[in-house]
């Protein structure tokens, strides 16, 4: 039940950063280039043209969501597992969602590429 | 003409050394500052429950105002890679803070590193070395802003007509 209870939370994390990510590169895309902005109108305009996108502030709801998530899974598992586990499961998920929601040109490279960096990040812990 | 062609190229090379710089940014920023938040963290000492407002202190130490200088301008870095690349482009390179974690734990905070870590290093070394040799745009989308491009260009060649 307990371990139950601590895969919910992971996967209600890796869904949340996942979304939340997915969320922001739509919305910077909707933005435009931000350099091009900073050099035309400076770095306020940027921040004002980010802070006033309802999608920017909606992924980082989600992240801020996640975090929270991340902080009750720690409370409730070890660090050594609920870390790396939700961090490598989130960039599989990242990448599904950025297949099927941003319409990504996910190919054999970065399927493998986020593979690698998946295993990469479990092995991290030991 | 003439003169309008190097100019060009020499924008291409600025873009790309730009989109280096900030990809670059990505991959160390997020680590260093981790880093520099554990380093100042260290120096604050442990804190307890009882005891949270001790937390505040925080926000004086010189380590942790660089360590949160640094993630904050990684939170930049990052959403400007955004506004121009895949986010299956950008997301390894995130991961490349993990390197840069292992690497300062070792020489800078002098912690040990076992031999599975370094494995893991490699690892997503060969992952966001293998996805940042590819397209850092999926192919349609830059037709697409290159089509709207073009109908603004027309459009302005229009009403100059």
């Amino acid at each position: 039940m307990n371990s139950l209870k601590l895969w919910v939370a992971i996967g209600m994390l890796v869904l949340a950063s996942s979304a939340g990510d997915v969320m922001l590169s739509a919305a910077m895309k909707r933005i435009g280039d931000l350099d091009d902005i900073r050099i035309r109108k400076g770095l306020l305009a940027v921040i004002g043209h980010v802070v006033r996108e309802k999608l920017f502030l909606l992924g980082l709801a989600c992240l801020i969501f996640s975090f929270f998530c991340l902080l009750t899974a720690l409370s409730w598992g070890d660090a050594s597992l609920v870390a790396p586990a939700s961090a490598s499961l989130t960039y599989i998920c990242s990448a599904i969602l950025a297949k099927f929601f941003l319409h990504e040109n996910v190919d054999r490279r970065r399927w493998l590429s986020a593979a690698l960096v998946c295993v990469g990040v479990l092995l991290l812990v030991k | 003409m003439s003169t309008l062609r190097p100019r060009g190229l020499q924008a291409d090379i600025r873009v790309k050394f730009k989109k280096i710089f900030i990809y670059l940014a990505i991959a160390c920023c997020n680590g260093t500052g981790d880093v520099l938040l554990k380093r100042g963290m260290d120096n604050l000492g442990e804190i307890h429950l009882n005891h949270w407002t001790h937390i505040f202190n925080a926000f004086v130490d010189p380590w942790i105002v660089l360590g949160i200088l640094f993630l904050a301008g990684f939170f930049y870095a990052y959403l400007t890679a955004l506004s121009w690349a895949d986010l299956t482009y950008v997301l390894p390179a995130t991961a490349f803070g993990y390197v840069v974690t292992a690497f300062l734990s070792r020489f800078f905070l002098h912690e040990a590193v076992s031999p599975w870590r370094w494995a893991g290093v490699l690892l997503i070394t060969c992952g966001v070395g293998l996805v940042a040799r590819g397209p850092s745009l999926t192919e349609r989308r830059t037709t697409e802003h290159r089509t709207k491009d073009a109908v603004l260009a027309d459009k302005e060649q229009h009403e100059l007509a």
